[in-house]
């Protein structure tokens, strides 16, 4: 590896991160004993957790894009989702748990976007883990201010005549957005629809991808 | 879907689930949900009372008044129901 005068990158031209060499938080320190002392009680083990940590990275957003794209095809599907979303999307594999889950329906005239002011309450189960920015102050502070000025620094620009409608997931239920059919795909199956849906589509900082996208 | 709700303007102490950009604010009942066990009394390990959940909607014109951005979009959220009072 030739050594130039370039010492603080790495051989593949990116800036060295620093190490985390700082103390744990508070937090940190008393999630680590906790569950060290779970696992030397016998309560659970580190496989048990690890388990579970493979469990929850596994979920992704193809979850959530199964149910669209079946949704936008499958009428009596449909009619389920309308009447009791978490049970709906349950008999498909995707357990939301204790949590409720309502799908909301972005239209020409309707934009549905999700966001959770208190916390970062998210449909883990449809959609994975939730982005960084999620959980920023500023998605969420500025989400129920100027969620079209929020929208267009996703590259969604709406006209005045869509309403926005923003949900601000603040207790019980889980929300995730129906985005709108694109033009074009009215013979498409299911499987070919969900490579149209994206994550954010199903938060409502996106939109779902044009045929043209894929092409 | 539509009764008329104040969301309460008090500010107590504690866990509360009601955000406080929407204190004293006027929406419509969109949905009822629930019951739900009551947040603010899980959050310190008492029973929580089983309490209805109302998905209110409110225009941002309502919430932000003149500073809105597009006054005629609407915001949901849900609230509880010692939390609404009729308008």
């Amino acid at each position: 590896m030739p050594h130039d005068h370039h010492e603080h990158l790495s051989p593949s031209r990116h800036p060295f991160r620093a190490d985390n060499d700082v103390p744990l938080t508070y937090w940190q320190a008393m999630e680590i004993a906790v569950r060290e002392l779970l696992i030397e009680k016998g309560v659970t083990t580190a496989a048990e957790i690890s388990g579970q940590i493979d469990t929850m990275d596994a979920r992704t957003p193809a979850n959530g894009a199964a149910v669209v794209a079946r949704f936008w095809t499958d009428p009596a599907f449909r009619d389920a989702m309308r009447t009791d979303a978490s049970a709906a999307t349950r008999e498909m594999g995707f357990d939301i748990g204790p949590m409720k889950l309502i799908a909301v329906e972005s239209t020409a005239e309707l934009h549905n976007i999700v966001v959770c002011t208190l916390c970062s309450c998210y449909p883990r189960n449809l959609l994975g883990l939730p982005p960084d920015w999620y959980k920023s102050r500023a998605y969420r502070a500025r989400t129920v201010r100027e969620p079209r000025s929020v929208l267009a620094e996703f590259g969604v620009v709406l006209p005045t005549s869509t309403q926005v409608r923003v949900h601000d997931s603040t207790a019980d239920m889980r929300y995730i957005v129906i985005p709108a059919r694109p033009a074009g795909t009215q013979d498409w199956t299911q499987e070919a629809l969900a490579a149209l849906v994206t994550r954010d589509s199903m938060i409502g900082t996106g939109l779902a991808k044009s045929p043209k996208a894929l092409a | 879907m539509g009764e008329k709700v104040r969301v309460r303007p008090d500010m107590p102490p504690g866990h509360i689930r009601t955000p406080a950009y929407l204190r004293g604010k006027i929406g419509v009942i969109e949905r009822t949900l629930g019951p739900f066990p009551n947040p603010e009394q899980l959050a310190y390990r008492r029973q929580g009372e089983a309490l209805p959940l109302h998905r209110v909607r409110f225009t941002m014109a309502a919430v932000w008044g003149a500073g809105a951005e597009h006054p005629t979009d609407t915001i949901e959220a849900e609230i509880y129901a010692h939390w609404l009072e009729p308008v």
